[in-house]
């Protein structure tokens, strides 16, 4: 466990925000991990529902939680081409504010999903908002613009029909994207706080929909991002884009990777750990394991853990040093949604909105078995012992009252 | 008069002067054209936002009767800078709104009716009346169908549509056809336009879709040329370098010649597997493809006879890779397998000239093994900026139908 709250602390620190934050696709640490107190096991009609809010458009992003507020992005219009950025007070669930813009790049994309398919990010200070169709929205935490980034007039050809949902990060000053597909690929770190470029590099032309992480720098080091494509992973000072290191691998290019102090989960043959210490110019294969399959949902890592829900419903548990298997459980049902961990329990829920809530420990046990009664596809949010999710139309809050 | 009464009328006389001047400043508006002008400036790359962040702010703490002539600034802003006064616009109304105040309505819906500002200035005016009251749609929406703000047109359609459908319900079988016409005829949206499609053919209307939506229909292709491991998407095959129908050209199977192909279908998809030699439909699904269909480039060309010199969208949708040329000059070029095709999928603002112009479209397939990489398909269509058609003056109807 200490390493974990080791590696969580130090995100912490360079994120400079309260414990109880949630800012990015996955949580503050991208490993789907929250420090707090578990949600409850099962919610129902008035049990457990602290409320229920309306939300306009469609989505398959993730709520944030920064500063009392859960932040939302949607998206509608016969095109798609009406983008929201939202902000839910956590303690009613009422609309603080809501803005709106117009798309400026394509907004073609399956009709399963969404335009507003990335989760935003946020420093704390600012929200960033990201869409398929390539817009970058700079707000505040009271919804007044800093600035606006169309990167489909700076890069016409990148995105593809099916819809992008590659997540920004945020660390350093820098917000990051990595935007990969036929037409033109490329990740670009911006300033946070004016919006203007700080580096661009290309990166292979591609179809690819994972999220890059951030790995904490250690012992005076840069904090770096990893980029994740088929053919391998990148490593990137986030501030000045500068390499610095590669292995190849070849990678999925749906779940995204995780990072747990040292070791890089990769969702590749598999699920593929590397080690990349402190100093080490490129990482080291770990282990290797074909019975973890993380797919479409990334994988999920904490404690001495790693946890992986494949394409057909079912949940591994294996242990991180040598990624063998320990226990499995079938929770049912395709997951896009990424599963969260809090306490000792995973809180799973697939497309059809049915939730799973599996406690922790020599095996896995399903204790809690809900339903949101529509579909789901964005990853839920932990903050405070709540549990926030985004269905079709509504955004949920999921706590004792 | 003393001396101190001169000087207690002179600070007096001073006093009143400086309150007059005072009001006088505080009933003006602030002069925006400065900050509207660091919006309407944000380009590329980030380039203006320096200033435009700083605009932003003194602009959000505008007067609420100021938001007409924030609006105003949209004029002639691009779509990029649109977001920063839309942004502008909603802090200011809402700050408004969460403080118990008033928007200033009747300025906003002169606004909206003043049809020679923005269209999305218009639309956003619009939107800040219906906020607040609940009967703009019905005051205001209706009037609009044909309105150059595709958003708000397409409000006035939907209105429309539901009454027809109301009269359809009520048996007004011969008037209904009228209304479904006309929203056919205005409509750009292509939800819209299926739906009142589908309502003309219920009531045994004959339609033309691919002239209401300008889809060119009829195509001479010559191939297939190679382009085995994708190399055939940027090597030049004759037709690019000048199309001679007449000519003969060495394929990717031996000799090729132009062919005839025309395309009845309501969106005007050119099948090019159709194109060359139908191939052997499987048992189960998909076609049985050859090398003629796989790893192979084909050429459409079509000429258009315009009645003037004008600016014009070529709306293209592919599945495959594809480059578009008006004459002799290169629109797009996409090289993209499989990765869906749309109406509209790619949109090219171009200058057609007075009389002939030529078109000539490469769709280069791959060699993907897949059920759903079999599709080797393009749809073109020729419109304004809004959509709506621009016809060749020498289009000849394929079907016998009423145009719309």
């Amino acid at each position: 466990m200490y390493r974990t709250v080791a590696s969580l602390g130090l995100v912490f620190v360079s994120l400079a925000v309260c414990g109880a934050d949630w800012l990015q696709f996955r949580g503050n640490n991208g490993a789907s991990v929250s420090l707090d107190e578990a949600p409850p096991d099962s919610w129902d009609g008035d049990k457990n529902i602290a409320w229920r809010a309306d939300v306009p458009g469609k989505s398959a992003s993730s709520p944030i939680v920064v500063k009392g507020r859960v932040i939302l992005t949607s998206s509608s219009g016969v095109n798609q081409d009406r983008l929201y950025v939202l902000a839910y007070d956590v303690e009613t669930g009422k609309r603080i504010w809501s803005r709106q813009f117009w798309a400026t790049g394509r907004t073609l994309t399956h009709p399963f999903s969404a335009v507003a398919a990335p989760t935003p990010a946020s420093d704390g200070q600012r929200i960033f908002a990201f869409y398929s169709s390539n817009d970058l929205i700079c707000l505040d935490l009271d919804g007044n613009l800093l600035w606006y980034r169309g990167l489909a007039f700076d890069f016409p050809k990148a995105g593809n029909d099916i819809g992008m949902s590659s997540s920004p990060v945020v660390a350093d000053e820098t917000v990051m994207v990595q935007i990969e597909s036929q037409g033109e690929s490329f990740a670009m770190g911006v300033d946070v706080a004016t919006g203007e470029t700080r580096w661009r590099v290309d990166r292979a032309r591609n179809p690819n929909w994972a999220s890059p992480v951030v790995m904490p720098g250690k012992r005076g080091g840069k904090t770096s991002v990893i980029l994740q494509s088929k053919t391998g992973l990148v490593g990137h000072d986030i501030r000045t884009g500068e390499q610095l290191w590669k292995f190849e691998l070849p990678c999925e290019t749906t779940p995204s990777l995780a990072v747990s102090d040292d070791r890089i989960f990769v969702p590749a043959n598999g699920l593929t750990a590397l080690d990349l210490p402190a100093g080490a110019t490129t990482p080291a294969l770990a282990w290797n394991s074909s019975q973890l399959n993380p797919s479409p949902a990334s994988p999920i890592v904490a404690d001495d853990r790693v946890y992986a829900v494949n394409g057909a419903g079912v949940l591994s548990c294996a242990d991180l040093k040598d990624g063998k298997r320990l226990w499995q459980v079938r929770i049912g049902g395709r997951h896009w949604s990424t599963p969260v961990l809090a306490g000792n329990r995973i809180f799973c829920v697939n497309a059809d909105g049915k939730a799973k809530v599996v406690q922790l420990g020599e095996s896995g046990k399903i204790v809690g078995t809900n339903d949101f009664g529509e579909t789901v596809l964005g990853s839920p949010a932990v903050s405070n012992g709540a549990l926030y999710v985004r269905s079709n139309q509504y955004l949920w809050k999921i706590a004792e009252k | 008069m003393t001396r101190s009464t001169i000087v207690f009328l002179f600070l007096l006389v001073t006093l009143a002067v400086s309150m007059r001047a005072t009001a006088a400043k505080a009933a003006e508006p602030a002069d925006l054209a400065p900050q509207l002008r660091k919006l309407r400036a944000v380009g590329l790359q980030g380039h203006g936002h320096r200033d435009a962040i700083q605009a932003w702010k003194q602009l959000s703490q505008a007067d609420v009767n100021q938001l007409p002539a924030i609006l105003g600034g949209m004029k002639g802003a691009g779509k990029l800078a649109d977001n920063w006064f839309r942004a502008v616009v909603e802090t200011v109304a809402q700050r408004q709104i969460d403080g118990g105040g008033k928007l200033p309505i009747p300025a906003l819906e002169k606004f909206l009716a003043d049809t020679t500002q923005s269209p999305r200035a218009r639309r956003l005016a619009y939107e800040l009346v219906a906020q607040v009251d609940k009967t703009a749609e019905q005051r205001l929406i209706a009037p609009l169908i044909d309105d150059p703000s595709l958003e708000l047109r397409r409000n006035a359609i939907e209105l429309a549509l539901k009454a027809a459908d109301a009269r359809l319900k009520a048996g007004e079988k011969e008037q209904v056809t009228q209304d479904y016409r006309r929203v056919l005829h205005a409509s750009r949206d292509l939800d819209q336009i299926k739906e009142a499609a589908e309502k003309l053919r219920e009531l045994d209307q004959q339609v033309d879709l691919p002239r209401h939506m300008g889809f060119v229909l009829r195509w001479k292709l010559i191939g297939p040329f190679d382009n085995s491991s994708g190399k055939g998407f940027d090597k030049v095959y004759p037709p690019e370098n000048g199309v001679d129908l007449a000519a003969t050209y060495e394929g990717k199977v031996g000799q090729v010649r132009w062919q005839d192909y025309a395309t009845e279908g309501d969106f005007g998809i050119v099948d090019l597997n159709e194109g060359y030699k139908r191939p052997k439909k499987k048992k189960d699904s998909g076609y049985e493809l050859t090398d003629e269909h796989k790893g192979t480039v084909a050429y459409a060309y079509a000429e258009f006879d315009s009645a003037e010199s004008r600016s014009a969208d070529f709306r293209i949708g592919c599945i495959n890779a594809n480059k578009l040329w008006l004459n002799g000059t290169l629109l797009t070029a996409n090289q993209v397998y499989h990765s869906g095709m749309e109406v509209d999928q790619y949109v090219m603002q171009a200058k057609l000239k007075k009389g002939r112009n030529t078109i000539l479209v490469k769709v280069a397939q791959n060699e993907q093994e897949q059920s759903w990489a079999q599709r080797w398909q393009f749809q073109l269509r020729i419109c304004d900026e809004l959509g709506t058609a621009l016809l060749s003056q020498d289009r000849v109807a394929l079907r016998r139908s009423n145009a719309p």
